[in-house]
């Protein structure tokens, strides 16, 4: 008998499009499974020649998801590039607020619309209730709460950025406006409110990693690297920081890291079979150098996290695995619950700080040619790279974004979880369901189409090695 | 002869002054008639179109043309609604206009024009033509992607700056504004505090300065409030 191809498409509740192929040997096992990535977006080539001061507000179409951290990303790039190495307090403190507003609210998506209705009701509930209707109806007030959290959040990007969705807010050296005092009360409102309910929702996250412990030690588990950025001291922080990498075990692989040298420490690896590279650490190579992103690297890779009630989650979650990085692929919900109620921490300490009123907005410096800037999206480690001549064109843009940081993983993460869950060449609704929440884990941004809804056709090929079709089945 | 002329625009009186043009005569009176190619330092030429009205039947373009005794003048109706409505769609479309990454956007006539008459997406297929972006001056930057050929940087740089850095070059699809006549920006004699330069006399994002991009915030822009032309509809 030859081998077969099991092809999973499209795959439901992500942002954007993938396909997912599992390949079978002539014994009917699993030899490997492959997540596709089938759009091409092209920006990286068609900004060269655009003005460098127009990148951070063009860039940010990339998404419509987490568009903050691509304009923050290329904004901090831009900075460098007019030669500015320190915003005034205001300008930092504004962009940060703006950021941690971003993770706040993409945060809450993902958690209460995408992932909920997995831990809600069972990874093998039917599709018709597991969805973010089913959630509603079930548990209103969690649907009620996810729409609210994701509301503020998007409220603190438009006194920011000008809009909820694609504003203007950081400019290359600063920002563009302040935090008017009507902001900023309008903001305090409901803040306690948004820290009460993030301490319920990580507690959901927490009870349900707790009491499914065994079943998720097998479920797409595996050893990695950690990549992430990490503030002076060790701590945590979202916005800015050098580069830790770390391995499974808690070993550093590279610490402190000045970001601008990133190329000297991490490459990428091109396969013929998807539009998403495959970034690893050098010193270590492509086998074995691929690395996680995102809240479980962050939350494994640093010290200490500087808002007590998140820092108490964190020491929690690191006791599970007595202070070691914890590799759990579904640990990722749990991290980033964590992740949640630190920024809601840390937009209320920021209102509550008066540089926000400030009126020294933009600093500049000396123009250079090349610069890069990395900021830790939801997602994980985003990375955007610049060369900008002497007419301020830019001339290079290498952006890896935090989804490709994933890779890999995401790729080991469908692989194991089609070893354990695929039996003989059948396609099951079970096998589907589980492949589908491994990747989700990682809420992977394939571009920036959403299909929050998860109603989309699920559609399944098996295809032998000529590509014969042996099976089909949708949904 | 009377000091002033009387006529009609939608069946209003305005007076006008002789040789005042229907245009003058309306913004004077508070009665808004789109324009592009038209500014207010810069004399008339009747190029784009928008300021099309219909006058005792005929269709006349409101910037050029004189007042007269007893006109009947058609500004505000639904033909001539559909009239500036194609015009507009029309230089969308034959350029790049991408508003949602453009530093003119809320201080762009083109886009409030198009809020202004309702249009959300163009209702004609979109040319992409292959324009330059010419970025060789060392402070102002022409992005011809945005350019609508409205000639105000051409009328701006003769009758303001006394220079002739910008041109009408080329005919029918071809036409393009030259600059020193196929030369680049950074070989001419413009400089930065040139009124053709002045982001008030490009209508779009075609000729900018360089490095001010997005440092108005949106709320602050010109058009973040009030449609284009309330101004004249205020008085």
């Amino acid at each position: 008998m030859s081998a077969k191809k099991i092809i999973i498409e499209p795959v439901t509740r992500v942002e954007g499009h993938g396909k997912v192929t599992i390949l079978l040997d002539e014994q009917q096992q699993v030899t490997q499974a492959r997540l596709h990535i089938v759009e091409f977006r092209g920006f990286e080539r068609f900004i060269q020649g655009r003005p460098y001061w127009e990148i951070p507000v063009l860039v940010q179409r990339l998404c419509g998801i987490c568009p903050v951290s691509h304009h923050l990303a290329a904004a901090k790039a831009m900075d460098g590039i007019i030669g500015v190495d320190q915003l005034t307090p205001t300008a930092e403190k504004m962009r940060r607020l703006m950021h941690y507003g971003q993770m706040f609210q993409s945060h809450a998506l993902h958690f209460f619309h995408l992932c909920s209705p997995d831990l809600l009701f069972g990874f093998d509930a039917d599709v018709a209730i597991r969805n973010v209707v089913g959630v509603a109806r079930k548990h209103p007030e969690l649907a009620v709460q996810g729409v609210m959290m994701r509301k503020y959040g998007q409220e603190i990007i438009k006194a920011t950025a000008g809009k909820k969705i694609h504003g203007t807010g950081a400019i290359p050296g600063g920002i563009n406006k302040n935090l008017s005092i009507a902001e900023r009360d309008e903001l305090l409102k409901d803040i306690d409110q948004m820290i009460e309910w993030s301490r319920a929702a990580l507690k959901i996250a927490k009870d349900y990693t707790f009491e499914h412990l065994e079943e998720l030690k097998d479920f797409g588990s595996f050893e990695s690297n950690h990549v992430s950025l990490v503030r002076k001291d060790g701590a945590m922080d979202l916005y800015h920081g050098d580069l830790r990498a770390i391995t499974a075990d808690g070993e550093t692989i590279f610490d402190h890291l000045d970001y601008q040298d990133y190329f000297k420490y991490i490459a990428e690896e091109v396969r013929p079979w998807s539009y998403m590279k495959f970034p690893f650490i050098k010193s270590i190579g492509p086998e074995d150098g691929w690395y996680r992103v995102g809240p479980l690297s962050r939350i494994n890779a640093c010290d200490f996290i500087d808002t007590p009630e998140a820092e108490e989650a964190r020491k929690e979650f690191m006791a599970v695995t007595d202070g070691k990085p914890n590799n759990l692929t579904m640990a990722y919900h749990w991290t980033r619950m964590i992740e949640e109620l630190h920024s809601a921490e840390k937009i209320r300490d920021l209102l509550n700080d008066p540089d926000l009123q400030g009126t020294d907005l933009v600093v500049k410096g000396e123009r250079r040619e090349e610069s890069v800037g990395l900021i830790e999206a939801p997602r994980g480690t985003l990375f955007h790279h610049y060369k900008v001549d002497e007419n301020d064109q830019v001339t290079m843009a290498n952006l890896i974004v935090s989804t490709t940081n994933n890779n890999t993983p995401m790729n080991l993460a469908v692989e194991g979880v089609a070893r354990k869950y695929l039996s003989g060449t059948e396609i099951t609704e079970g096998l589907l369901n589980h492949v589908e929440v491994a990747i989700r884990a990682y809420d992977p941004c394939l571009s920036c189409a959403t299909h929050a809804l998860g109603k989309m056709p699920l559609e399944i090929e098996l295809r032998d090695a000529e590509g014969e079709l042996l099976d089909r089945k949708a949904r | 002869m009377a000091d002033k002329l009387k006529f009609t625009i939608d069946g209003v009186e305005v007076q006008a002054e002789h040789g005042q043009t229907i245009l003058d005569a309306a913004d004077a009176a508070g009665i808004y008639i789109p324009r592009l190619c038209a500014h207010p330092d810069l004399k008339p030429i009747g190029s784009c179109r928008i300021c099309t009205v219909v006058v005792n039947g005929r269709p006349q373009a409101a910037c050029v043309q004189p007042a007269a005794e007893g006109m009947v003048v058609e500004n505000d109706t639904p033909e001539m609604l559909e009239h500036r409505r194609n015009l507009i769609d029309m230089m969308f479309v034959e350029g790049n206009h991408f508003c949602m990454f453009c530093e003119k956007s809320g201080n762009c006539e083109l886009q409030a024009m198009a809020y202004r008459f309702g249009i959300t997406a163009p209702q004609y297929p979109s040319q992409f033509p292959d324009k330059d972006v010419d970025a060789s001056h060392p402070d102002v930057m022409m992005d011809y992607n945005r350019c609508i050929l409205c000639t105000r940087c051409v009328r701006a740089s003769q009758e303001l700056d006394g220079k002739n850095v910008f041109q009408s070059i080329g005919r029918g699809f071809g036409r393009k504004i030259g600059v020193n006549g196929r030369q680049a920006l950074g070989d001419t004699d413009l400089n930065v505090d040139d009124r053709a330069a002045d982001p008030t006399i490009c209508p779009v994002g075609c000729i900018i300065k360089k490095r001010v991009g997005f440092e108005v915030p949106i709320g602050e822009r010109k058009f973040d409030h009030e449609p284009i032309g309330s101004e004249i509809e205020k008085g």
